[in-house]
């Protein structure tokens, strides 16, 4: 199964949005990287780093990311753990965490699900 | 102009800046960005500080892809991805080398400004640390070219860092966190160029002075 890491700056952000795809998908292989180590607001590259290698398997890695820093670091996570198979998505938060928690309990592989979060980034509420 | 030990000596110098303008950098983030800039940058760099003893014989490569590798782990904000990739480019350049002099200083500042262009998609007027970064590298370049000497250079780099800090308040942020303040932003001096200019201003002072080694 596809993992998911959300990143945020935000602890309580975070570990609220992989709560809230329990509703829909109490399976998935979803974990949180908010907030730095002493629990304040920033992102961490090492609770990045080990929210990856928590969900992480052959079939990937999907990483959501809130802003700025986030996505920053996460690009720098990456880079440093090239080769192996990670991509950031492009789309908002809690959208996107839902629709990819439930794609990958259903079996969407990496690819589906990343097109499926392209469609998310479109998606209108009103 | 500096060697291996006297750059650690520099580096830890920065920390200290950073240190002593904690609460102003952090007062600038705060009508702009999450009020944490100086915050960040102390802890970033006391990681820093607490990593560089043992590497006085190393290359200086590796000493600034240490630091730079400290900042992106434990800075927190877009400040660390940003300089930590500065500092890593910076010493990609010098990887090797145990001595530093302008040429060199110059070769690294063009990487880290290419770097933190790729790591923040940004560009200058859009008021980042760029804005302070670009001109200062501008004007270094154009003294030495006129034969001025290391301490010439850098007085005149960190004049054009500040003029182009106090330039950002004419700037609407288009980047980072600023961006959502939008032009409310307007009037305030960019956090991240501040930072640079008292960087820069570390070296030049260390370069001044002869007593970097005594560190």
């Amino acid at each position: 199964m596809v993992g998911i890491v959300i990143v945020s700056h935000s602890e309580k952000l975070a570990e609220s949005v992989v709560e809230l795809t329990a509703m829909m998908a109490p399976s998935a292989a979803i974990a949180a990287a908010g907030g730095l180590e002493d629990g304040s607001f920033g992102t961490s590259f090492d609770r990045i780093r080990n929210a990856i290698e928590q969900v992480y398997s052959e079939d990937g890695v999907i990483v959501l990311m809130d802003m700025g820093s986030a996505v920053m670091t996460t690009e720098m996570v990456l880079e440093m753990m090239e080769g192996r198979k990670i991509a950031m998505a492009d789309c908002p938060l809690v959208e996107g965490a839902v629709t990819a928690t439930v794609s990958a309990v259903s079996g969407t592989d990496f690819n589906g699900i990343l097109e499926e979060l392209n469609g998310v980034r479109d998606m209108r509420k009103l | 102009m500096a060697d291996s030990r006297q750059v650690i000596s520099i580096l830890n110098r920065i920390g200290r800046k950073m240190e002593e303008q904690k609460d102003y950098l952090t007062e600038l983030d705060g009508p702009i960005g999450d009020s944490d800039h100086g915050i960040n940058l102390a802890r970033g760099f006391r990681a820093v500080e607490e990593k560089l003893p043992g590497l006085e014989d190393k290359d200086l490569g590796t000493i600034l892809k240490t630091a730079g590798m400290a900042l992106v782990s434990t800075v927190g904000g877009a400040s660390g991805p940003l300089y930590g990739s500065a500092y890593m480019k910076a010493g990609m350049v010098l990887a090797g080398k145990t001595e530093i002099q302008m040429g060199d200083f110059l070769q690294a500042m063009d990487a880290a400004v290419e770097a933190v262009m790729q790591r923040g998609k940004a560009t200058v007027e859009e008021a980042t640390m760029l804005d302070a970064m670009v001109p200062a590298v501008k004007a270094m370049k154009e003294a030495e070219a006129s034969g001025a000497e290391a301490g010439e250079i850098l007085e005149a780099g960190c004049r054009a860092a500040w003029a182009g800090a106090e330039h950002t308040k004419d700037l609407i942020a288009t980047k980072g966190r600023a961006s959502y303040v939008g032009e409310r932003g307007l009037g305030h001096q960019d956090p991240g160029a501040t930072s640079f200019s008292f960087m820069l201003e570390v070296v030049k002072d260390a370069v001044a002075g002869s007593d970097t080694a005594e560190e």
